[in-house]
């Protein structure tokens, strides 16, 4: 048998569970206040198309949070999320359809409802790791548009056509535009939903569901119940990505089954690896990126923009292996003038 | 007060002056433009599905922007470049209404043009109606996209589903009343378009169809919905489905010893697309319509028309597989709209161009004799003729008179 | 009853391109100890660099050998340059990568070759065989190639030094190290190897299905339902379990009423996630244990 190798020993030498880089910028005011700051002021200073990009980029953030919450924190693979922001959507464009429900009151309802969805999605997923719960929750993404086109649900659905939404104005007369409003609107949600995220995380339920993740045997070793966080994980996850969902249909003001395919899921999780695995406001850059860079490829080549941007992909993932997280660690870091090896 | 009695009389004389002036205005053949059209260019705005499931279509737009620098290198139109933008929507709803925008509100087109897919084109409807941006010659046949009265700002170009349904029905009711009609059909808009214009065709005949048997686009192959039919007793298959799915309908029928009469739909009967996948002994005795010129049918050899479509292709999209129908497609209503904007003249408001668009009567020469565009103010289907063809086993061989299929108000 | 019957040949007939997917799935899955979703572009991609050495003149067998041989070494170079620079970046970001890599294949296949369906042509004729051609000579000949295929894998994982070593690689790359094994080179076989079954299946698949660059989205997830239905961990299983899903999913479409048909795609939703809930190794798999 050969001697050990220098790649053996570093092997071995490895963590068995790979670290989740969280680069800690919460001490820094400036660093929340002044993307805020921004972010408020910038409808009034673009083109109503853009702010209507934006709004979609809020949209999708808070849709990776909601994936980053169930496969970040609690490392349960997910690539069936389209399935939530579908059912959110859907909800929401029933309700506003065919109840006139008001668009505002949609969101809870539709977060209740994926809520419910993903708790029960999630129970049966218990018994599922790794590869087996993305095979399962794959299924699950792949077969949802074919729910929705179910005929005996057509009346409810809409069926293949799908429904068409009205946009909401700005209320009490406020000097917006519609796009404008909604940008707010949606900002506000996301606001409050990255709070209320960042705050789970840092308390002790997060902390179970990161346990949950690193290590289930120790954590249910140290008493912590895995059956009933996991399942509400799932139900967390798939609130955000319903509300999303809600938020998304009002903005594009049209659901249809083919809105809702596959390749979302996809789309939320590049999303999520881009930002950064296990770091909340990462999913602003992943967002971003999943809006964005697919328009940037196809200025490049029309024919070949989805080649582009798979490269583009791939190229990043080179670069940042975890993503902006891993770019902004490395960036504080050396801002306090620590050594990186 | 003297002062005043002469300003008075001044501001008289402007103001009759003014007024003379301005009903004189008309006299000056003025410009009017909206956003998009410029005395040098006319923005025309376009979205295809140049990626995801429904790739196979882009050709449409390129032979369309290949027309379009055929028409600015013979001097554009009254003088005008047209400046042809097309996205790529992947045939996703919420990317076309995104790209929708971008071409409406940051590229500030005239009008779009030839959006491609019925998800795609219900998705922007209202909102190109709410800004009241012509949406023209939309690319599907969805009977839904040629209603003046609720949607004005939104007009179909090719022969609507329901139409070709109702001349289905027609041509059966005639030639084979006691016939037993299975269908095979994709389970989506189209397909049920064309399903109830044949049933709308058939009135109270309906009970001839004996068989309904969807296909989803997931679905690997359609063998066993084809065996379902052939075990309906069926006499009669009408085959509603994209080319793929037709190409493989129409390999198994013939697979399983079935003979019954086969119409197969506008869509799918591309000799190189559909019936050479499927085999052209299976395919031989197939029915379908057409209303455009097969480029690959000798007939046309010394058309004129045909000489001039061929020459384009040969100088302006080289690459362009002539045996795809879609490119004659392209052609023809790149030049219905280049018609349309020359009837504008120099009024290049958007309701103008509605209104000329509203107001066609067109012969193209790559369209079949005796078929010709048309539109009215309440009649929003430029195309609704179809003439019967047969496969012969080299090429399809029209027969038949030239049917109508008006869809009622 | 007739009508049963020919639902159920044509169920096995279609279940046999499930089949050949599954064992694709499978097998990569043994050698690479990853599921790869990019497996149907991969695939895909590779039947039509064969479809296009056939229409440079080249007779099928020759394409088909060409085909195999330039496919294993794609996928030693995936390994190699997409794969190794990021071999120690967390699970996600290899999936990540997978994306990317479909997204390039798809893509690239589209540009090259168009999105007009192809016919791709078969060995074995296309002659109707037994029960009124419900089952052709190219679906048999497919049965017979998959069911070649399995026995030569089986072989080689089971009684070759290299195959042990690729399955030890794959299944415990830190163990492996530890007595010897190479497991740089053995994930790079695996891939290669990974990519040669897909082609394989890819290019019994095409006749039937027709070549287009959309053509394995549909197949794909009946694959994986075959697959996880006959146990992640058996070649065998796999193939049986991708007849097994082609005769249930034809049967459903044929007899549920009214939404049988559009019920299909949920029908395979549910074959896995009851499977995977209720017997997670399949119906041959091994059980997984987790070690404390």
């Amino acid at each position: 048998m050969p001697a050990p190798s220098e790649e053996m020993i570093e092997a071995i030498a490895e963590p068995a569970v790979p670290e989740v880089p969280a680069p800690r910028l919460v001490g820094h005011r400036g660093v929340i206040f002044a993307p805020l700051a921004i972010a408020l002021v910038l409808p009034f200073l673009v083109q109503s198309f853009l702010t209507f990009q934006l709004t979609l980029v809020l949209v999708y953030a808070i849709a990776i949070i909601g994936l980053n919450l169930l496969t970040g924190f609690n490392g349960q693979f997910s690539l069936g999320h389209s399935a939530f922001y579908a059912l959110g959507a859907y909800v929401a464009a029933m309700l506003m359809d065919k109840v006139n429900f008001p668009y505002a009151a949609t969101l809870p309802v539709a977060g209740i409802a994926c809520f419910v969805f993903g708790f029960l999605f999630g129970l049966p997923a218990l018994r599922l790791e790794g590869v087996y719960l993305a095979l399962a929750t794959f299924a699950l993404a792949v077969a949802t548009p074919q729910i929705l086109k179910l005929s005996p649900l057509e009346y409810w659905t809409g069926g293949v056509q799908g429904i068409v939404i009205s946009k909401p104005d700005a209320p009490y007369g406020l000097p917006l535009t519609q796009d404008q409003w909604l940008y707010f609107f949606t900002l506000l949600v996301t606001v409050i939903m990255t709070l209320l995220a960042h705050n789970l995380v840092a308390s002790r339920t997060g902390r179970a569901m990161m346990a949950i993740r690193d290590n289930p045997t120790a954590a249910r070793s140290m008493g912590i119940n895995i059956a009933l966080y996991k399942s509400l994980t799932f139900g967390v996850s798939a609130l955000y990505t319903g509300v999303a969902g809600a938020l998304g249909a009002i903005v594009v003001q049209f659901v249809a089954p083919d809105s809702f395919t596959f390749f979302l899921s996809i789309t939320l999780l590049v999303g999520l690896v881009v930002g950064g695995v296990g770091w909340i406001p990462g999913a602003f850059f992943g967002g971003a990126f999943v809006l964005f860079v697919p328009n940037f490829a196809e200025s490049i080549s029309k024919g070949l923009s989805g080649a582009v941007y798979g490269v583009m992909i791939i190229l990043l993932i080179f670069m940042l292996p975890t993503g902006a997280a891993g770019l902004v660690r490395a960036v504080t870091q050396r801002l306090r003038g620590q050594n990186i090896r | 007060m003297r002062n005043a009695s002469h300003c008075l009389r001044a501001a008289a004389i402007a103001s009759i002056a003014g007024a003379v002036l301005a009903t004189a205005s008309p006299a000056f053949a003025q410009k009017k433009y909206d956003t998009g059209a410029t005395d040098a260019e006319l923005k025309i705005g376009n979205i295809m599905p140049y990626s995801g499931p429904a790739s196979a279509y882009a050709v449409i737009g390129k032979t369309e922007a290949a027309f379009f620098n055929k028409v600015n290198a013979e001097g554009g139109i009254n003088g005008r470049k047209i400046n042809f933008i097309s996205y790529d929507d992947g045939y996703s709803p919420p990317k076309a209404v995104e790209q929708a925008r971008k071409l409406v509100e940051s590229d500030g087109v005239l009008l779009i043009f030839q959006s491609l897919g019925t998800p795609s084109n219900s998705a922007i409807m209202k909102y190109m109606n709410a800004k009241k941006v012509p949406q023209l010659f939309v690319a599907t046949g969805a009977t839904k996209f040629g209603d003046p009265k609720d949607f004005p700002w939104t007009m179909g170009w090719q022969p609507n589903y329901q139409s070709e349904g109702r001349i289905y029905a027609k041509y059966l009711m005639e030639n084979h009343p006691n016939g037993k009609i299975g269908i095979l059909f994709q389970n989506d808009d189209y397909g049920k378009d064309v399903m109830k214009g044949l049933k709308d065709g058939l009135g109270d005949k309906t009970s001839m169809i004996i068989a309904e048997v969807p296909y989803e686009t997931s679905d690997p192959t359609v063998d066993s919905q084809i065996v379902k039919l052939k075990a309906s007793g069926a006499d009669i298959f009408l085959n509603i489905a994209t080319p793929k799915f037709a190409a493989q309908a129409i390999k198994k029928v013939a697979e399983i010893g079935w003979k019954p009469l086969q119409i197969v739909n506008n869509v799918s009967n591309s000799l190189g697309g559909v019936l050479v996948p499927a085999g052209l002994d299976n395919a031989t005795g197939v029915l379908s319509t057409a209303y455009y010129k097969d480029a690959t049918d000798p007939t046309w050899k010394d058309d004129p028309g045909f000489k001039a479509w061929s020459e384009f292709m040969d100088k302006y999209y080289p690459d362009g597989n002539r045996t795809d129908g879609n490119t004659v497609y392209g052609y023809l209503v790149g030049q219905t709209l280049v018609q349309v904007l020359k009837q504008c003249g120099d009024d290049l408001t958007r309701e103008n161009v509605m209104k000329q668009a509203a107001n066609l009567k067109l012969d193209l020469d790559m369209l079949l004799p005796g078929i010709s565009v048309h539109t009215t103010p309440t009649s929003f289907y430029p195309l609704q003729q179809l003439q019967m063809e047969k496969f012969d086993g080299t090429r399809w061989q029209r027969f038949g008179p030239v049917i109508s299929g008006e869809v009622g108000g | 009853m007739e009508l049963l019957l020919q639902q159920i040949l044509a169920g096995l007939a279609t279940g046999t391109i499930y089949a050949c997917i599954a064992l694709a799935i499978v097998m990569t899955y043994q050698a690479i100890g990853h599921l790869n979703f990019a497996q149907g572009e991969m695939a895909m991609f590779s039947t039509f660099i064969a479809w296009q050495l056939t229409q440079w003149g080249a007779p099928y067998w020759v394409a088909f050998f060409v085909t195999v041989a330039v496919s294993f070494a794609g996928g030693v170079l995936i390994e190699l340059i997409v794969l190794r620079p990021i071999q120690h970046a967390p699970v996600l970001s290899h999936v990540a990568v997978f994306i990317g890599l479909l997204a390039i294949l798809n893509s690239l296949a589209g540009f090259l070759w168009d999105f007009n369906v192809k016919p791709f042509p078969t060995p074995f004729g296309t002659a109707p065989l037994f029960a009124n051609g419900f089952i052709d000579a190219h679906q048999a000949g497919m049965i017979a190639v998959t069911l070649f295929l399995l026995a030569f894998l089986y072989v080689f994982f089971r009684f070759t030094r290299v195959g042990l070593a690729m399955r030890a690689a794959a299944h415990d790359p830190v163990s492996a190290r530890l007595v010897g094994i190479r497991v740089g080179w053995m994930t790079a076989l695996g891939w290669g190897m990974a990519a040669a079954i897909g082609a394989i299946a890819g290019m019994m698949i095409a006749p039937v299905v027709f070549l287009e660059p959309n053509m394995m989205l549909g197949v794909l997830l009946y694959g994986f339902a075959g697959a996880v239905l006959g146990g992640l961990t058996s070649p065998a299983g796999a193939v049986i379990g991708g007849l097994i899903v082609g005769v249930i999913e034809n049967l459903a479409g044929t007899f549920i009423p009214v939404i049988g048909g559009e019920l299909k795609l949920t029908i395979a939703l549910a074959i896995i996630v009851v499977v995977l809930v209720m017997k997670p190794q399949g119906l041959l798999g091994r059980p997984v244990l987790h070690r404390v």
